[in-house]
This record gives C-alpha cells, sequence and structure tokens, in this order.
C-alpha cells in the first residue's frame, strides 16, 4: 500500500527550486502540519459547541442560538471571544502557579495526542512506531492537571471535583487500553496507519467493529467516561459540586478547560472512526471503483480525489459519534458515584478482560481474519 | 554542526537541567504537595530524554507507569490525608540531616565511579533499532525475561490482597494466625449524618 501523494517530498522539492537547503525546507515544512491540526482541532470544537447548542434544543424543543449568522453558527466564536475578552482572576486564598499551570497540563496532552490521527495514507503528522500507545500514555497525564486546578483553587468543591476527575479516569484507562489492545493483537502494529490499512480490504465488512463489537461498546463507553461527558460527568456534576474542578476559573483559564475537554471529544470520536469504522476508508473500496471505472489509481487527479474522499469520511464518521455522544448526554440522566466505579471495575475490566482472551484466540483459530 | 545535532544537545541539556533542579526540588522544598507535583515533571524530563535516545517505547512507559499511575497515586494519597499538621520538633536534626547527606553522597559517588569505569556500549545510527524495539522488548519479556517478568506480577498481586485485607479489616477482623481481634484504627469511623437536626 505505498502510494498517496506525498506532501512533504512535493513542498520540499519546491522550496529547493529555490535554492534552499533541504534542512532549511525541513524547517520551514515542520510547523505546517501542525498548524493545520490545531487549527482544524479549534474549528472541530467550534463545529462541535455549535451542534451540542443545536442538538440540546431540539432535544429540549428550543429554538437554540438563532441571531449570530445563518442558524447561529457564529454563537461559538462569539463565546469564544467573550471568555477571550473576559478579566483573568486568580482567588486570593488560591495558589497562583499550580492554579495555571493546572488547565495548561488538561490541554496540551489532548492537542500532542493528534500527532497520531490520520485522514489519509500520509495524511498525518508523525507516523510514530508507538502510534496508539503514544495516545493511552498522553491521555494519563491529563488527571493530574486536574488534580493540580482542584487543589489550587482552594475549595472544597474543586477538591472533590478533582479527586472524582482523577478516580475517573484512572479506572476507565484500564479497560479503555485492554480494548485497544485487543485492536493490536490483530493488526500486529501499534501504528495508526497500519490500524486503518488493515481494514481497509473489504471496505465495510472488514471493519473492526463487526470483529470487535464487545471492544467498540467498551472503548466508547470508556471514552465517553474520559472526557467526561454525561453519563459521566460526575466530576463537574452541577446540583452537587456546582462545577467540580472549574468552579473557580474565569476567562481564559476557564477557556483552556473548555477547549481541552470538546477537543479530547473529538479526538476520541476520531480514534474510535480510526480503531473500529475503517478510518479514512470509504465504505465502499475505492481500488474496486476505480477499476469499475477503469481508471488508473496512480493518476494525479484520481490521488486528490481519494484523498479528499478520505478526509471526509474520517470527518463524517467522527462527526457521526459526536452526534451520538451530544445526543446521550441530552436525554441520559448521570450516574451515581458508586455506580461509576462499579461499571468501571467490576463490569468493563472483566469483560474487556475476556474479549482480548477470545481475540488471542480467535487469532490463533481463524488467523486469515483476525490478522495473523 | 547541523540543525539536528544542535536541537538535540538544546533539548538534552534543557531536560538534564529540569531533571537536576526538580529532583532537588522533590527533596528540599517544604510543601509536599508541590514536591508531589515536581516528581511528574521529573518523570516527564526522564521520559524525553528516552525520547532523545531513540527509545520511544520505554518513553510512553515511562509517562504511563510513572507520571500516569505512580505519581497521580502519590498526589491522590496526598489529597485524601491533607491535614495542616504541626511536626514536632525531632532534637538530633542535625545529626540525621549530615548522616543523610552523607549517605546519599556516597551513593552518588558510587554511580559517578559507576559511569565513569564502565565502558559503554553505544550504538551508532547504523544498527540502532528505534521503532523496532516495541517488539524486541515483547521479544525479551517472553523468552529470557520471563522469570522476572512473572515474579513481578506475583508480587503486585500479593500487594493488592494487602491492600484489600487493609482496607477490609471490618469484614477481615480477626488475625488469621493468632485469631486475635485486629486493631482498627485505620478504617474511617461512621460519621455523623450530616442534615440531621442536632440541636
Amino acid at each position: 500500500m505505498e502510494y498517496g501523494l506525498d506532501l512533504e517530498y512535493s513542498f520540499n522539492e519546491f522550496l529547493k527550486s529555490f535554492g534552499l537547503s533541504s534542512e532549511i525546507a525541513h524547517i520551514i515544512w515542520l510547523p505546517l502540519p501542525m498548524l493545520l491540526v490545531l487549527v482544524a482541532a479549534v474549528v472541530g470544537v467550534l463545529v462541535t459547541v455549535w451542534l451540542e447548542r443545536k442538538i440540546s434544543a431540539a432535544a429540549q424543543q428550543r429554538i437554540g442560538p438563532e441571531y449570530a449568522g445563518a442558524l447561529g453558527v457564529l454563537q461559538p466564536i462569539a463565546d469564544g471571544l467573550k471568555l477571550l475578552v473576559k478579566e483573568d482572576i486568580i482567588p486570593a486564598k488560591a495558589d497562583g502557579i499550580l492554579f495555571t499551570a493546572g488547565p495548561i497540563l488538561v490541554l496540551v496532552p489532548v492537542i500532542l495526542s493528534w500527532l497520531i490521527v490520520p485522514f489519509g495514507q500520509n495524511l498525518l503528522i508523525s507516523n510514530v512506531g508507538i502510534g496508539i500507545f503514544l495516545w493511552i500514555s498522553l491521555s494519563s497525564i491529563q488527571p493530574i492537571g486536574l488534580l493540580m486546578s482542584g487543589y489550587a483553587s482552594n475549595n472544597k468543591y474543586s477538591l472533590l471535583g478533582g479527586l472524582r476527575a482523577a478516580a475517573q479516569s484512572i479506572s476507565y484507562e484500564i479497560p479503555l487500553a485492554l480494548s485497544v489492545l485487543a485492536i493490536v493483537l490483530m493488526t500486529n502494529s501499534l501504528s495508526t496507519i497500519d490500524i486503518v490499512n488493515q481494514q481497509s480490504g473489504a471496505g465495510i465488512l472488514s471493519w473492526n467493529i463487526w470483529r470487535q463489537p464487545v471492544g467498540f461498546i467498551v472503548f466508547w463507553i470508556c471514552a465517553l467516561a474520559e472526557c467526561e461527558r454525561l453519563p459521566f460527568d460526575l466530576p463537574e456534576a452541577e446540583e452537587e459540586l456546582v462545577a467540580g474542578y472549574q468552579t473557580e476559573y474565569a476567562g481564559m483559564k476557564f477557556a483552556l478547560f473548555y477547549l481541552g475537554s470538546y477537543i479530547n471529544l473529538i479526538l476520541s470520536a476520531l480514534l474510535v472512526s480510526i480503531l473500529y469504522l475503517g478510518g479514512w476508508g470509504f465504505p465502499i473500496p475505492v481500488e474496486l471503483i476505480a477499476k469499475f471505472l477503469n481508471l488508473p489509481i496512480n493518476a494525479p487527479f484520481i490521488q486528490v480525489f481519494t484523498a479528499s474522499i478520505g478526509i471526509v469520511m474520517t470527518v463524517l464518521k467522527a462527526y457521526l459519534l459526536v452526534f451520538i455522544a451530544i445526543l446521550l448526554r441530552w436525554t441520559t440522566p448521570r450516574v451515581r458515584i458508586d455506580q461509576l466505579l462499579d461499571l468501571g471495575w467490576k463490569f468493563l475490566l472483566p469483560i474487556s478482560l475476556a474479549n482480548l482472551l477470545i481475540t488471542a484466540g480467535l487469532k490463533l483459530a481463524f488467523p486469515q481474519f483476525f490478522g495473523g | 554542526m547541523s540543525i539536528a545535532i544542535t536541537t538535540q544537545f538544546i533539548c538534552f541539556t534543557v531536560l538534564s537541567l529540569v531533571v537536576i533542579i526538580g529532583a532537588l526540588g522533590v527533596v528540599l522544598l517544604e510543601s509536599i504537595v508541590y514536591s508531589a507535583f515536581l516528581l511528574g515533571g521529573v518523570f516527564m524530563s526522564v521520559a524525553g530524554l528516552y525520547l532523545l535516545l531513540n527509545a520511544s517505547f520505554v518513553a510512553a512507559a515511562q509517562v504511563l507507569v510513572y507520571v500516569g499511575a505512580v505519581n497521580v497515586l502519590i498526589i491522590f494519597a496526598i489529597m485524601l490525608v491533607n491535614k495542616k499538621e504541626d511536626f514536632k520538633p525531632i532534637n538530633d536534626i542535625k545529626s540525621r540531616r549530615i548522616i543523610s547527606t552523607s549517605i546519599c553522597l556516597t551513593l552518588l559517588t558510587l554511580l559517578i565511579r559507576v559511569d565513569l569505569t564502565n565502558v559503554w556500549s553505544l550504538s551508532n545510527p547504523q544498527n540502532s533499532i528505534g521503532e523496532e524495539s516495541t517488539i524486541r522488548i515483547g521479544e525479551h519479556l517472553f523468552s529470557d525475561y520471563l522469570l522476572p517478568f512473572e515474579v513481578a506480577s506475583v508480587l503486585l498481586l500479593m500487594a493488592m490482597i494487602g491492600a484489600i485485607v487493609l482496607a477490609r479489616r471490618d469484614v477481615m477482623n480477626k488475625d488469621i494466625s493468632t485469631g486475635l481481634p485486629v486493631d482498627q484504627e485505620l478504617i474511617e469511623k461512621s460519621s455523623e449524618p450530616l442534615l440531621t437536626n442536632k440541636n
């Protein structure tokens, strides 16, 4: 499967034609994909916030935002600008350094994880060998930021919220990692590119969701819990804890939490679509369509076409999952803390362990279906 | 010097400085919460050093295990028992400090000596395994390092059972060997309900 557009190579060649050395060209190239992904993440958050407002309005038979732009599409931008110009308050009795470092520690690992999200064969920042493992280890940093901001706020609601958030994300990380492990077992690789390519054989039929239905459900539940979305939003349960660890935050520091949680939601949706729904793959393999229409697969315009289909498919699948997450948020009640921990430790953990064991057994029994 | 080597050098200097200063802060700072958070920073910088050595799997494992599990548990424990407590002054604090400093300095000289006398087999970029290291680590864990791996898991199981026994004193309230009731001090005393009218 070594084909596809190599934007980096052509960009470097283009710069070299102006007489720049290859090192300078590489340095000019390096920030471009990172900036692009950062912009994509922020735009994704704006879209998700708008969707959240509109879908919640529909679920509650309201109209939702409608004056800022057509159908209120500019509302999230207005929200963001409002947060940007708000006063940045650090409470007098709070711990200034930790109070500032907390939101940063929450946001940075989430953005770093976008390193491994592929939108096409060569359309990702870095195809690191440890791939999906990088995301698992980066997402384990987040609880420290939450504990930090909960402690530094010097407020009992904040501290309780921070402790709850840490307990929740520690308990749900384990079934999450185990269900990813089952996928890795089938792929023989940690790289997200390999994981998608392994599902691309027969279009929709070869997606991992059919081979890993239990893993898919466990992963989705755990991803929702890691994002602290309702039904698992105990760390910021309004009725009990005001707003949990965010209680004392205002202005841009609050916006960092807000951004972090929405970027995390989109990231989780993207990863579910990569791990279980075939990533950038079209339900019918593009190669088959090209062969049917007698088009050469390596022609430039076909390449551009498949690359755009790949991006559209990835984003479409991710937003379908975001839609489900939003519907879940506005239609389900919150679980209690003991129910949450029971679900994580007594139900999801054994199930994901059994799933891993069965996957290993099936891999030995039917190597052609479960990766040899 | 090429750009790659310069970047590597700058990263190495910054990471080493963070490790050394952070570790000193962990030991010397008065506030235990700052110490715990600084410990997380030290673990992160060590992971960065692993990354510089091309060991990305070890780096990620370092972050997952030490930052994501060990350090979070330490902070968790500190926050759950965050009582403002005035410690009793220790009489012979000076001699204790001298003893502990000398022990630490001896250890440090031992490590420096090992570092200087040992002949390190440095891998050159041609034969470094890099991305393949994940597979190699797996092979080693299931062949020549199988016994240490399994012993470590037995150790973890023992720790887990011990934690359950300590936590469930209300169920297992008799000493297994002597049959005497164990002291229940570790268990939380039943608290008064908050919403009752006390008058």
